[in-house]
């Protein structure tokens, strides 16, 4: 089991509570998966949003910054929102990542949980379906092939064109991000692509049938073989408690939780709701290492999961919890999950 | 406020309407719409919930997909199990219930023609910052289950399940006389279909309230207390009072 994290930046707050800078986002961001990579953390995910307190907007910069900083960690998109991009173009950038890093680099491409990009990049939301299948197919072909060919609705066609360079193990791990909507597990079972799925709140366990349901679509599909597996993304926080865990992550989820709320018309945050969320069988891993590898290990026993990565860095934590914690889950949590999923056999 | 001999309350519509409460029917003291066939159009997150929650209630559960029925016959094995997939057509042909969950952006792909005479649940939201801004909605002050049902000109229209996350239709399901009982708020212009689709809540694990004709609705659109809440009856009663949403 593969354990990791991901970000979309989280910009600092001063005491008033305003936003610092978003440039202070990026560099702390960078600077984590540097610490995460020397704590021996197995993977790291960045973006995509484009908002002032969530600034990771451009994964494939981030990632090449840190394929040239880093050693053995792998590094990929959470998610890089295709729809809105090109997508020879989101190959190149990973793949000169890839390149940089010594074939460490991989795409999760995905739909995104929010909107933004389409006016930033000027696409019209009436076109949500067929944008994001076009170009995943787009994507799958420029991943397999150096030369391409290709037409659609979406972009300009490709007539027999290189694309390079060329990922150093022949091609990207390309994995589809999806929220849990059954028909999107098909697709990916259906185009034999690993999937990650992003756990953000109820009963993480209810995911097991959407992870049966994309096995077996793929093996109908006739696609078997190591790339059909599955991850798993989630809120939380490790430190050296629980109840450290609980009081260092709770003031940025109610920060998160509050300016989102605004945005999308959430309640209030629930405080009730955070603790259920944070316990047994909540879908927030937050606690100290025995209680986050438990249910790590707790969670592999329904879904068999590769992958288990955490969205730490919400609402303004502060950057030496947000370390501490990818520490903890590297030296601390991934030994316990070991030997857990060892005993369970 | 209308409290029945039975105990049964039932909310005050703002005052342009309140004429209009006169016929509400004491549904709830029905035992039986006669529904046995549920079919449920969609089958993504919402979809999949609602024909879960109609299966475990004992119903006849239809799921259809935007395609071929075997496009989604695995997909209802593994995450319906006990639903038929079937085409929109022949889900439709002889159930006595029609769930539209579907993304509200693609309701007018749905077949009005199909749902003539039926009752249809309209559990769809507009919610621009997750799906963006649809002209048909951005542009309209009728509530969104009143240009659902402009479209499904000829379906007898019920919005409700609307209101209720995914996730909680299953998680917050309980028997009638459960204390604290979580209630939903129903709104349709025609009455007695919204008394049949109060029976179907009933055996799904809810109890409801009618809140009055379709544009009532609005008073449990996304961003309202009710939309972001969780109410047992008699505070979902009080939500409405308090948040009283003028027809138009």
């Amino acid at each position: 089991m593969e354990l990791g994290a991901y970000s979309f930046g989280d910009t600092q707050l001063n005491p008033d509570g305003s936003l610092r800078s978003t440039a202070e986002a990026v560099k702390n961001l960078f600077d984590a998966i540097v610490h995460a990579d020397s704590t021996g953390l197995d993977y790291f995910a960045v973006g995509e949003h484009h908002t002032l307190e969530m600034p990771a907007s451009s994964p494939g910069a981030m990632i090449a910054a840190a394929a040239g900083a880093t050693k053995q960690i792998r590094l990929g998109s959470g998610v890089s929102v295709i729809s809105t991009d090109d997508p020879v173009r989101i190959f190149q950038q990973f793949a000169t990542a890839d390149a940089v890093s010594g074939g460490r680099v991989e795409i999760t491409a995905g739909r995104g949980s929010s909107v933004e990009s389409y006016p930033l990049f000027g696409y019209n939301l009436r076109d949500y379906e067929q944008l994001f299948e076009e170009k995943l197919e787009l994507l799958m072909r420029v991943n397999e092939h150096e030369q391409v060919t290709w037409s659609g609705t979406t972009r300009a066609a490709l007539k027999d064109l290189t694309v390079v360079p060329r990922p150093v193990n022949g091609s990207l791990p390309l994995w589809v991000g999806t929220g849990g909507s059954a028909p999107s597990s098909v697709r990916a079972g259906r185009l034999g692509l690993p999937i990650s799925y992003g756990i953000l709140g109820g009963a993480p366990h209810r995911f097991s049938a959407l992870s049966d349901l994309y096995r077996r679509t793929a093996q109908q599909a006739g696609h078997t073989g190591p790339n059909i597996k599955v991850s798993v993304a989630a809120l939380g926080l490790v430190a050296p408690t629980k109840d450290e865990a609980l009081e260092r992550f709770y003031p940025g989820w109610r920060n998160m939780h509050t300016q989102m709320g605004k945005l999308r018309g959430w309640p209030a945050p629930d405080d009730n709701a955070y603790l259920a969320q944070a316990h047994a069988p909540g879908a927030y891993y937050v606690g100290d290492p025995d209680d986050v590898a438990q249910r790590i290990v707790q969670l592999h026993g329904h879904m068999g999961h590769v992958r288990h990565f955490l969205q730490m860095d919400i609402g303004g934590l502060p950057q030496e919890h947000f370390l501490e914690s990818l520490e903890l889950l590297a030296t601390e949590v991934k030994p316990r999950v070991e030997r857990l999923l060892a005993i369970e056999g | 406020m209308v409290t029945y001999s039975n105990g049964i309350t039932c909310c005050s519509p703002p005052p342009s309407s309140r004429h209009r409460l006169g016929y509400v029917s004491t549904s709830e003291s029905r035992q039986d719409s006669g529904f046995r066939t549920i079919a449920v159009l969609g089958v993504g997150r919402v979809g999949s919930a609602v024909a879960r929650t109609a299966l475990a209630a004992g119903y006849e559960v239809r799921v259809a997909g935007s395609g071929a029925a075997e496009d989604i016959a695995l997909l209802a094995e593994i995450v319906i199990p006990g639903a038929r997939p079937m085409t929109v057509v022949d889900a439709v042909r002889d159930a006595d219930l029609v769930v539209v969950a579907v993304p509200l952006s693609k309701y007018r792909s749905v077949d009005a023609s199909a749902l003539a005479g039926k009752v249809v649940i309209d559990a769809m939201n507009y919610w621009p910052p997750i799906d963006g801004q649809i002209p048909d909605f951005e542009n309209d002050i009728a509530s969104t289950s009143e240009v659902v049902r402009r479209h499904l000109s000829e379906a007898r229209v019920v919005k409700t399940l609307n209101h209720i996350g995914y996730h909680e239709l299953e998680d917050d399901a309980a028997p009638s006389g459960t204390t604290g009982r979580r209630a939903l708020a129903v709104a349709s212009d025609d009455e007695a279909a919204a008394a049949d689709v109060r029976v179907v809540l009933d055996r799904f694990g809810f109890d409801s309230l009618y809140a009055g004709p379709l544009a009532a609705g609005r008073a449990f659109e996304p961003g309202t207390v009710i939309f972001n809440g969780s109410f047992p009856r008699d505070e979902l009663l009080r939500e409405l009072e308090l948040h009283p949403h003028p027809t138009h």
